[in-house]
């Protein structure tokens, strides 16, 4: 282990998560209906391999991925499929498969437990990726395609990132004291399949109880393999490529991805979810969500499982009190906020806010910048933000290329530090959004000159085919007529 | 249930421009009470017709650019313009020159470039050049400190310094004289040392960050020390700069106003220690006693050169 290195820039936090962890982890009841969004957040959709009508067991396989980014989906329900349309969900709208709920809670019976030491690495790779395992931090990515891509590229390091710097969000917290040894156990198997060499399990100091319950679980495993790291409480430590330099003191290059520089990340709520499939072959068909926020009766974490809509989820904790102003997916510097409580969660939910007005900050008005450099100084990827929103005032677009507008992470420090209360970030997306709008627009105008070039260069060919058939002619006419 | 949606973030500090204004004047009060000491209660007026000045130009130029008058009168930062000039002038300055100072400040040096943040020129100083080079008997006209203040006017230490050296005094002959104290200006060893506690408040709530001041300082006393140790009979020393003029008025409070000074920490730097620099170097040979007020405005020159070339190196890339 390396010494530790120098730390990106960041901000302390009101961390707020006290009142969910004063409840042990529990399990909501399981929905009704199960709304399935085949995208469950990565932006990538799978195939549902199910029809209306069919019955599923809990566990049954019910939609598949064929892109890189999407997942398997399994029933977390048994009954019987009874919609696949288009619904409203987390990320907008989306295709969605309703399980009916005969509340007979049955397994699928071919679920069995993985024998994950004898499998060698690409079987185990697939077995993984059979089982849904996404990226339960929040960016829901399947997991098992991460580590292949660790595995091409010889990563050795494996970090399983437990830092959750985010305020309100603690569903990791709650995970690593009740089952740190699920912890260990799948940093173990994902150590096999990526074939790193070695594990660091990377906290924030602000945990100490997950910290206590994580080394107690090492130490029980004897594995020398994985160790135990407490970082700073520093917001956004949790950030891929920030945790990556916290750890490592290297950063990744920002064309590439972290094994670039021998580290592949995962979450711990994902390592937790490997060792539930290797030791029941269950696949992911529940998670951990934090809810919290003012607005709502009983805080806490709960075992919850994919598809149950949020209405369900906050009727399980007590339903709603006080003055619930904002309905927040996420935690308090990125969380998204959502119009409507109907809308099913996914593997990527980590956590539920219903915040009151006294939970939130109410911006005052808007004033000109004033060049102060607070933004800059806690921006973690380096960046000015107070140039960047010059240049997106004036719809500069090589200035916010040069600025690096590509680089902003969207984690909002910026925006909290800001006197002037200008809403950087969202400024920021929608400046890249411009961009993508502008790059599209782009490549169509090209793709539109090229097609009338290449239609000008036919036309021109054509016309120049006549021409010579036509001189051709006149020739053999000429020839053939009298000298 | 339907909620009503918002961008992230959902929770931010909640800092405001008024409070940072705010913070300044607050930081200034301990200079404002040892000119009070020193000088008498002229200040008061000074301030008081330069508050009533700025407020009354600020909401004359928001209205003629139809900007919302309530939100901007409110920011505080026109004070902050007033009471630098205030304190930077002599304190028995005729009150209708306050004012044309405080009116040149707010509406030449800063709603002529479209007001709050938008001004390449630190306003107050812009304020302060044209009173120097229009008035200059006015001026440079300071009372004696001490408690028969009224009407007994001197020079200070570095105008004494000044006509010394031409006259080919020594550096130990004009320090002899009345308007030199322990390190430097009588008076301005004191304005000094309670401006530098006003800097150092700004510096613990982090309303300023050191870069600047640091930066300046050390540009102005390094080659102070340099010169001193070459020649002492020719250079006062760093001790004597530091004590003396608007060093720490300069550093703390004019230089390190955000919106003309470079914005990144490198570009900070060299925006600090070019101070320094120019400030010694109009000490020691330019036409005016002290050149604090020139060196912000030369340096709030170069501030677009300093920000484009101290990009700092973002997350992931190479060096450039």
């Amino acid at each position: 282990m390396s010494s530790r290195p120098t730390l990106p820039a960041g901000l302390r936090l009101d961390a707020r998560k006290t009142r969910p962890l004063q409840q042990p982890l529990h399990a909501a009841p399981a929905p009704q209906v199960a709304v399935l969004a085949l995208d469950q957040g990565s932006g990538e959709s799978a195939e549902p391999t199910v029809a209306v009508g069919a019955r599923v067991g809990i566990g049954t396989r019910v939609a598949r991925a064929v892109g890189a980014a999407a997942t398997d989906l399994h029933s977390p329900v048994a009954g019987v499929v009874v919609e696949i349309a288009a619904r409203p969900t987390v990320t907008g709208a989306g295709r969605c498969i309703s399980i009916e709920n005969d509340a007979t809670d049955m397994r699928d019976p071919a679920l069995l437990p993985v024998d994950w030491r004898s499998l060698d690495a690409s079987s185990l790779l697939d077995r993984l990726r059979g089982a849904g395992i996404a990226g339960l931090g929040g960016a829901a990515f399947p997991a098992a395609n991460k580590l292949a891509l660790a595995r091409a590229s010889a990563a050795a390091h494996l970090v399983l990132n437990g830092a959750e710097c985010e305020p309100w969000i603690c569903c990791d917290d709650a995970l690593m004291r009740e089952r740190a040894a699920d912890v260990v156990l799948g940093s173990q198997v994902m150590l096999a399949a990526c074939g790193a060499t070695h594990c660091t399990i990377a906290l924030e100091d602000d945990k100490p109880e997950a910290a206590a319950a994580i080394a107690a679980a090492i130490a029980a495993a004897r594995d020398d393999r994985v160790e135990l790291i407490e970082l700073p409480a520093i917001y956004p430590l949790g950030a891929e490529r920030q945790l990556v330099e916290a750890v490592t003191g290297r950063e990744v290059p920002h064309d590439e991805l972290p094994p670039a520089v021998g580290v592949v990340c995962q979450n711990v709520g994902t390592a937790a979810a490997v060792a539930r499939f290797v030791g029941t072959g269950e696949p992911v068909v529940s998670r951990i969500v934090t809810v919290t926020g003012s607005g709502v009766t009983r805080a806490g974490n709960v075992e919850v499982r994919i598809g149950t809509p949020i209405t369900d989820l906050i009727a399980a904790c007590g339903g709603y009190q006080g003055d619930p102003a904002r309905l927040i997916v996420g935690g308090a510097m990125t969380g998204r906020s959502l119009s409507s409580d109907i809308v099913p969660t996914t593997k990527a939910v980590n956590c539920v806010v219903v915040a009151t007005p006294a939970d939130l900050t109410i911006r005052g008005l808007e004033m000109p910048c004033i060049r102060c450099g607070d933004c800059a100084t806690a921006c973690p990827a380096r960046l000015l933000p107070q140039q960047l929103h010059r240049a997106a005032q004036a719809e500069d677009r090589n200035a916010l290329a040069q600025l690096g507008l590509a680089d902003c992470i969207e984690c909002g420090c910026c925006d909290y530090v800001c006197p002037s209360q200008i809403p950087l970030t969202a400024r920021f997306h929608a400046a890249r959004l411009q961009l993508q709008l502008h790059e599209a627009d782009r490549q169509r105008a090209a793709a539109a000159r090229e097609r009338f070039e290449r239609r000008e260069r036919r036309l021109a060919e054509q016309a120049e085919a006549e021409r010579l058939a036509f001189e051709a002619a006149r020739r053999r006419a000429r020839g053939a007529g009298p000298t | 249930m339907q909620f009503r949606t918002a961008a992230p973030p959902h929770v931010i500090a909640g800092f405001t421009v008024p409070h940072v204004m705010f913070q300044v004047l607050l930081a200034l009060a301990p200079l404002a009470a040892v000119h009070a000491w020193l000088f008498g209660a002229a200040l008061l007026l000074q301030l008081g017709v330069a508050a009533v000045t700025a407020l009354g130009c600020e909401a004359l130029a928001l209205r003629l650019r139809g900007r919302p008058l309530p939100q901007f009168l409110r920011d505080g930062s026109v004070l902050v313009t007033a009471a630098l000039l205030a304190l930077s002038v002599p304190p028995l300055l005729p009150w209708w020159l306050m004012a044309f100072g405080t009116a040149v400040a707010v509406l030449l040096g800063k709603h002529a470039y479209g007001g709050l943040g938008q001004n390449p020129f630190n306003p107050a100083m812009v304020g302060y050049a044209v009173l120097l080079v229009s008035f200059p008997v006015e001026m440079t006209r300071w009372p004696v400190p001490g408690p028969e203040w009224d009407a007994v006017t001197g020079a200070t230490a570095l105008d004494a310094l000044r006509t010394g050296l031409r006259q080919s005094y020594t550096m130990q002959e004009i320090a002899a004289g009345p308007a030199f104290g322990r390190l430097g200006d009588t008076g301005g060893e004191w304005l000094n040392l309670a401006a530098l506690l006003g800097g150092i408040y700004l510096l613990l709530r982090r309303v300023i960050r050191w870069q600047i001041p640091l930066a300046m300082l050390a540009g102005l006393a390094v080659p102070a020390m340099v010169m001193h140790g070459i020649d002492p009979g020719a250079h006062a020393g760093a001790a004597f700069h530091m004590a003396s003029g608007a060093t720490m008025l300069g550093a703390f409070f004019i230089a390190t106003d955000p919106v003309s000074a470079a914005t990144s920490d490198r570009g900070r730097l060299c925006f600090g220690a070019g101070i320094g620099v120019l400030t010694w170097v109009i000490r020691s040979w330019g036409g005016y006693p002290d050149g604090v007020a020139f060196a912000v405005l030369l340096m709030n020159l170069t501030v677009p050169l300093l920000d484009r070339y101290t990009v700092p190196r973002i997350h992931g890339h190479p060096r450039r």
